[in-house]
């Protein structure tokens, strides 16, 4: 089968590139709840613990923060450590050892070492799991220096960006978007790797610049297929990384098409998209724009139960039909 | 659960019944403990003046009255095995093998300072000499001991890793996570409490559900062991033991060494939640200098002109090192984020 042309899901290319780095290099190990003979909530480490053992593929109790500062403490001792959450909401329990250990330590002790841990984390709405297991809070990890933060939205980015994060010696926080786990598409065999800090064009146009990341990305898309019948041409970038972020592609995707649309599920405020939106206020890009920045993030409140209301707390590919139709005629 | 036999200081010329401390070293190492003991007090009164004088600024947590804890902890250990520190953490590093010359530079927030000047007091490290660092969140270091302590399991390279703790630490939820990680996958790490009575102000009686910080091993299958923290004998007997086990693989060992803080918890302290009486009785009666000193001259190990020179040697040092930090340049403001992420550097 042509390499080129095989598809895996986003959980399988995860694994795929778990299993590389582990066959790589014996410091890399996996660490979290339920992810040996369970395979983790998602299966994304599915049989790997058949395959490197308990000792690599490590269950931990029920102990986020402990997990995470084990982790820490293996990274900072030698070790490469895959510290998988079982939902990014339970972050909370551990920001500890994230915020303050994780991404200062390095800085703290004036550079003698590095934290070479990557963190993964099942995020985003979509489930049915309501407020406390469908959380976006990846701008929280953006706003610490010391960290990187990637938001991989295929299954190819998925691989290679974990596997710049396991080659990378800094704390990478990879956010996963749990709805993407079953989503097919092209993955390579073999080792490859994504920058961190690297934007992507998903699909070029020159009416209007939609800039999204994770599940986003490809709601903006069938956006976009949608606005191509009314003749409003769509660019859209994916951020992949918001931290680093790359400011130069997403100034030169907005100076080209002279209009921003930032869309998000995190919150609206204080969010991502405030990020990407200043950062085109404050650049050359700004006199370049014909219309104001427009952003469509999550609503002002906690994910809900119900399926239509949940549906209606973050951006769906009608409301970006919308807010991408409404900006580039100019009917705010 | 085992506890350490108290071995209280034997009458001069007890000859074989000698404390454990006299038994396993020789002259040379009890005057380097001493030395050290030493240095961790005069360093600290350095550190305080330097401060009164306004040459260093922020804060500090000194240890005065601790200095037992920390050197008995560490004196078993060697340069290859790590530790984890506190925001109280002055003492470890030394105890460890740090440079007092670099300890200030990082205090007067120096170039030359141990962290370049970004670190300061609280983040005291060398990790050349096996200190990954004191910490400034409480119980903060916990998990990263019980990680450093699996790396050394799966390199396999016989190192144990100490996680230096205070009591307030004891009611952090990562001081029982910690412990139960360390014990269910036996983990070469040394739990050492360094219990000085007092969580900032609040005394450990008001703070802590069991009268001892060492009977919360028995919830995590380790032993938990009693010492008096100011006895450098019976501290670093506690530590022996705990360390043949752990490297051994037998897994972690929780010790709980009594002591008392002198000074305030930080420059912020008005001293307004204990006597005066009670710091004056451990400071007259149980000073930890002072009873080592004692036992080395009733020991005839050291008499009263060799322990003046230890003194002496320790204030050249202590002086030595004021001056290094005083001369040394500040940090480029240039570098300021240049230690965020590795290839920046």
């Amino acid at each position: 089968m042509d390499a080129e042309l095989r598809e895996l899901s986003y959980a399988q290319a995860i694994q795929e590139a778990m299993a590389i780095a582990m066959e790589a290099d014996e410091r890399v190990f996996l660490m979290g709840e339920d992810i040996g003979v369970y395979g983790g909530a998602f299966q994304v480490t599915g049989d790997l613990v058949h395959r490197f053992g308990e000792e690599r593929v490590m269950d931990t109790p029920i102990s986020e923060l402990g997990g995470a500062g084990v982790a820490v403490g293996a990274a900072v001792t030698g070790m490469r450590p895959i510290f998988e959450f079982q939902f990014s909401d339970f972050a909370t329990l551990a920001m500890e050892q994230i915020v303050n250990q994780a991404a200062k330590i390095r800085f703290m002790l004036g550079g003698a070492v590095s934290v070479p841990v990557v963190m993964r984390f099942p995020a985003g709405s979509g489930t049915g799991a309501a407020a406390q297991h469908s959380q976006s809070l990846e701008a929280w990890f953006g706003h610490v220096p010391g960290l990187k933060v990637v938001q991989p939205a295929t299954p190819y980015d998925a691989k290679g960006l974990l596997l710049a994060a396991v080659a990378d010696p800094d704390p990478v926080m990879i956010f996963e978007h749990k709805l993407l786990y079953k989503m097919k598409g092209p993955v390579p065999e073999g080792h490859y790797s994504v920058p961190i800090g690297k934007a992507e064009i998903r699909r070029e146009g020159r009416d209007l610049t939609i800039v999204a990341s994770a599940i986003m990305v490809h709601r903006a898309l069938e956006a976009a297929a949608e606005l191509e019948g009314e003749g409003i041409d769509v660019e859209v970038v994916d951020l992949r990384s918001i931290r680093p972020m790359d400011r130069e592609t997403v100034i030169e995707s907005v100076k080209k098409t002279t209009r921003l649309l930032c869309v998000y599920e995190g919150v609206k405020s204080l969010g991502v998209g405030a990020e990407v939106s200043a950062m085109i206020a404050e650049s050359d890009a700004f006199d370049y724009l014909d219309a104001p920045i427009v952003r469509l993030g999550g609503r002002e409140t906690p994910i809900p139960y119900n399926p239509e209301l949940e549906k209606a707390a973050v951006p769906q590919t009608p409301d970006i039909v919308k807010a991408a139709r409404d900006l580039v005629k100019g009917a705010r | 659960m085992a506890k350490a036999q108290a071995s209280s200081p034997r009458a001069p010329g007890a000859g074989a019944n000698l404390p454990f401390l006299y038994r396993h070293y020789d002259k040379a190492a009890l005057r380097e403990a001493l030395r050290k003991m030493h240095l961790i007090r005069r360093f600290e009164e350095g550190a305080e003046d330097s401060y009164m004088r306004g040459l260093i600024h922020g804060t500090m947590h000194l240890s005065i009255g601790q200095e037992a804890s920390a050197v008995g902890i560490c004196m078993p250990l060697t340069e290859e095995d790590q530790i984890t520190s506190t925001h109280r953490g002055h003492g470890h590093s030394i105890a460890k093998g740090a440079d007092v010359k670099r300890m200030f530079a990082e205090f007067f927030g120096k170039s030359t300072g141990y962290c370049r000047g970004l670190g300061g007091s609280m983040h005291i490290a060398d990790v050349s000499k096996g200190n990954l660092g004191a910490n400034g969140i409480v119980g903060g270091g916990l998990p990263i001991a019980v990680g450093a302590a699996l790396s050394a399991k799966k390199q396999k390279n016989g190192k144990v890793v100490v996680c230096f703790f205070g009591d307030g630490a004891n009611n952090e939820g990562a001081f029982h996570e910690a412990l139960n990680m360390a014990s269910i996958w036996k983990l070469p790490v040394i739990f050492a409490c360094e219990n000085n009575q007092y969580g900032m102000s609040t005394s450990i009686a008001r703070s802590t559900a069991v009268p001892n910080v060492a009977d919360r091993a028995a919830a995590y299958s380790m032993p938990g062991v009693i010492v008096d923290g100011n006895n450098l004998s019976e501290v670093t007997e506690a530590s022996h033991t705990a360390i043949e086990r752990a490297r051994a693989g037998e897994g972690p060992t929780l010790i709980e060494a009594k002591t008392y803080r002198y000074r305030g918890h930080s420059k912020s302290d008005r001293n307004r939640y204990r006597t005066k009486e009670e710091i004056e009785d451990w400071m007259s009666k149980r000073d930890p200098i002072a009873l080592f000193e004692a036992e080395l001259k009733g020991f005839n190990i050291l008499d009263a002109a060799e322990i003046d020179a230890v003194r002496s040697e320790v204030e050249r040092e202590i002086a030595e090192g004021i001056e290094f930090a005083k001369k040394s340049p500040m940090p480029d403001l240039a570098s300021l984020e240049r230690y965020v992420y590795t290839e920046l550097a």
